[in-house]
């Protein structure tokens, strides 16, 4: 198998060719690793990574391979690499969370989720770009310049979680891990053609991940496919004293639910409220085929109306920037990070402060903090939050009321395919826009996965399909989406990235081949 | 409800300890003036019967044995301080002299 075949392979491939001794973790990092190096960096390269683990991934496959040849039992997914949001924290590596106020700053500590892939021996490849503290769609927002769509190189990969998406979508990584506040998970999932979920609220620990909205953010697995998924939502999730929201449910069943392979006699929901109108035609079209399959494997479709689904993204942009104004007064120059010294003036430590956030933070997440601080102070309060947190239990009413009659909600993820870079950075609300179909779930605190629903027509970029669940029937996604995506891929010939470009000829050296290609027309003529 | 202001945002800055320009509180009013607008309906959404959500799944009271658990050392707290001395975080002065 050449390493071209080895890194398309899915992780329960690989891990499964790990067992047999077919391959060494050692061979199937480096195979990582070399594709890191050939399609990541230089003026068009995808960006997904921040910081690379060269030396750390290859001592753990190493150590790996000779506990495997020792006959030791090891996890199922030890030796299979996996690349970790730079939201979430990991000792021997930096932790930037995309923001210049972290730049170089090591964290003394690792999040639970990362103590929980080292007790699998799961290699971890690097730290993934994102949105400056996940805020944003398209991660544009990032301090450290924008990861690129793998599909196409001048598109968004979505965000905030770009950098894990596009790492997966350019089998940079099989695995990764992301971060999901109103749906930094799933929408770059949707635009990548790759699978995400943002699970149950609790069912996977945060203790570690920088917060943005503590009521709202989640942790989760980004994959190829819906059973890897299923196999790190396994190895992640499970209860976690560190965090107080941690909820008790053991993380079992998933890659079973997976594996069942029918959806017979299941009611499935289309929710009225999240397509047609404001929904892109292939969007549109790639979600009834999908409800079609779904309708020809003996599930039962019927529609549902969520009537307060309306307000979810009106009143998430008050209580998100309201927690974020709060999580984020951490930074001020003090305990970690930058400090900026006023240019004149006296030197207090206030106005260190006032310095110190002007220059470390972006733009967005400056506008995030003024407008939380504005929906908490007196007089708006209630008019903002309190109206806000009021909107959310009607949302929970609305999922309440749907699930009495289907077992799962369906619509598509995102109303659009990748955009343009640049297209909507100077268009806060046209920005936010992009989460109007994955907001609900974190209202809510249920738990969301997309899948790749093929192509549009239009454009020939990845439409993603998101299956919603009642809380704690994470189990219930991993069972329609794998059957979903079977019956996707059977209809497209195969998987939905086969069709993704290549990338190494795009990315490496584009500007000798223009220059060539150049020359030789002008000797033609 | 009112619309975002110039004055406000420049208060609000200050509350949030962000040093903004005249340019900078110029544009930030504008968008946020825009974003304001369009959260609007959001107060008319839920009458007063409508109980608030603060949190997706209700806890309460999540308790652990009063034990000593994972703490940093002093050192590993201190690591990533961008300035500390005898084993404390260094600030510059607290109150303006006058």
């Amino acid at each position: 198998m050449t390493a071209h075949e080895l890194i398309r392979s899915s992780a329960a491939e690989m891990a499964a060719k790990l067992a047999s001794g077919e391959i060494t973790s050692v061979e199937l990092v480096q195979a990582h690793l070399d594709r890191i190096a050939a399609v990541d960096g230089g003026e068009r390269g995808v960006n997904a990574f921040l910081h690379v683990n060269t030396e750390e991934a290859l001592a753990v496959a190493a150590d790996v391979d000779a506990r495997r040849a020792a006959g030791e039992q090891l996890h199922e997914l030890a030796g299979v690499p996996i690349a970790v949001k730079d939201l979430i924290v990991t000792k021997g590596q930096p932790t930037t969370a995309g923001s210049k106020i972290l730049e170089g700053w090591m964290s003394p500590y690792d999040a639970t989720v990362v103590k929980k892939l080292r007790a699998a021996r799961m290699p971890i490849l690097g730290k993934t770009n994102l949105d400056e503290f996940a805020m944003g769609s398209s991660t544009e927002h990032s301090a450290y310049g924008p990861t690129r769509n793998p599909w196409d190189l001048d598109r968004i990969p979505g965000g905030s979680g770009g950098g894990s998406a596009a790492a997966v979508a350019a089998f940079e990584a099989p695995l990764a891990l992301g971060t999901d506040t109103g749906g930094s998970i799933r929408q770059p999932g949707a635009v990548t053609g790759t699978v995400g979920v943002k699970p149950t609220y609790g069912a996977v620990s945060r203790y570690g991940a920088i917060a943005m909205a503590s009521s709202l953010d989640q942790i989760g697995p980004v994959s190829r496919t819906v059973l890897d998924s299923a196999l790190l939502q396994e190895v992640i999730g499970g209860h976690d004293p560190f965090d107080s929201t941690s909820l008790t449910d053991p993380s079992t069943g998933l890659a079973d639910a997976a594996r069942l392979g029918n959806v017979a006699g299941m009611k499935i929901g289309i929710i009225k409220e999240l397509h047609g109108e404001g929904y892109q035609a292939g969007v549109e079209n790639r979600f009834n085929e999908s409800l079609e399959l779904l309708r020809g494997a003996g599930a039962d479709i019927v529609e549902v109306s969520c009537p307060n689904f309306g307000y979810a993204l009106g009143a998430y942009y008050l209580i998100m920037p309201s927690e974020a104004s709060s999580n984020l007064a951490k930074f001020d120059g003090v305990r970690f990070g930058m400090r900026r010294l006023p240019a004149e003036g006296p030197l207090t430590i206030e106005r260190v402060m006032g310095a110190t956030r002007a220059a470390g933070f972006g733009d967005e997440v400056k506008r995030r903090i003024i407008l939380g601080t504005y929906a908490l102070s007196a007089g708006y309060y209630d008019a903002y939050y309190g109206s806000a947190q009021k909107v959310r239990t009607l949302i929970q009413r609305d999922f309440a009321a749907a699930f009495e009659q289907v077992d799962v909600l369906i619509s598509p993820t995102a109303p659009t395919t990748a955009f343009k870079l640049g297209e909507k950075l100077n268009d806060p609300l046209a920005m936010y826009l992009n989460d109007v179909a994955t907001i609900p779930a974190n209202m809510a605190g249920v738990p969301g996965l997309t899948l790749p629903g093929g192509l549009a027509e239009e454009d020939g970029l990845p439409v993603g399909i998101q299956l919603l669940a009642p809380a704690r029937e994470d189990a219930r996604l991993y069972r329609v989406g794998a059957v979903l995506e079977s019956l996707i891929e059977a209809q497209w010939g195969g998987p939905i990235l086969d069709r993704a470009p290549s990338l190494v000829e795009t990315v490496v050296e584009p500007v000798e081949t223009l220059d060539y290609v150049e020359t030789t027309a002008k000797e033609a003529n | 409800m009112a619309a975002i202001n110039r004055e406000q945002v420049a208060h609000l800055a200050q509350l949030a300890h962000i040093e903004m320009s005249d340019d900078e509180l110029d544009r930030m009013a504008n968008e946020l003036a825009v974003i304001v607008d369009s959260v609007k309906s959001v107060s008319e959404a839920a009458g007063a019967d409508v109980p608030a959500t603060s949190h997706p799944i209700p806890l309460t009271n999540v308790m652990r044995e009063d034990v000593v658990g994972h703490v940093l050392t002093a050192e590993e707290a201190l690591s990533g301080a961008p300035d500390s001395a005898d084993g404390r975080f260094k600030v510059p002065a607290i109150l303006e002299e006058s």
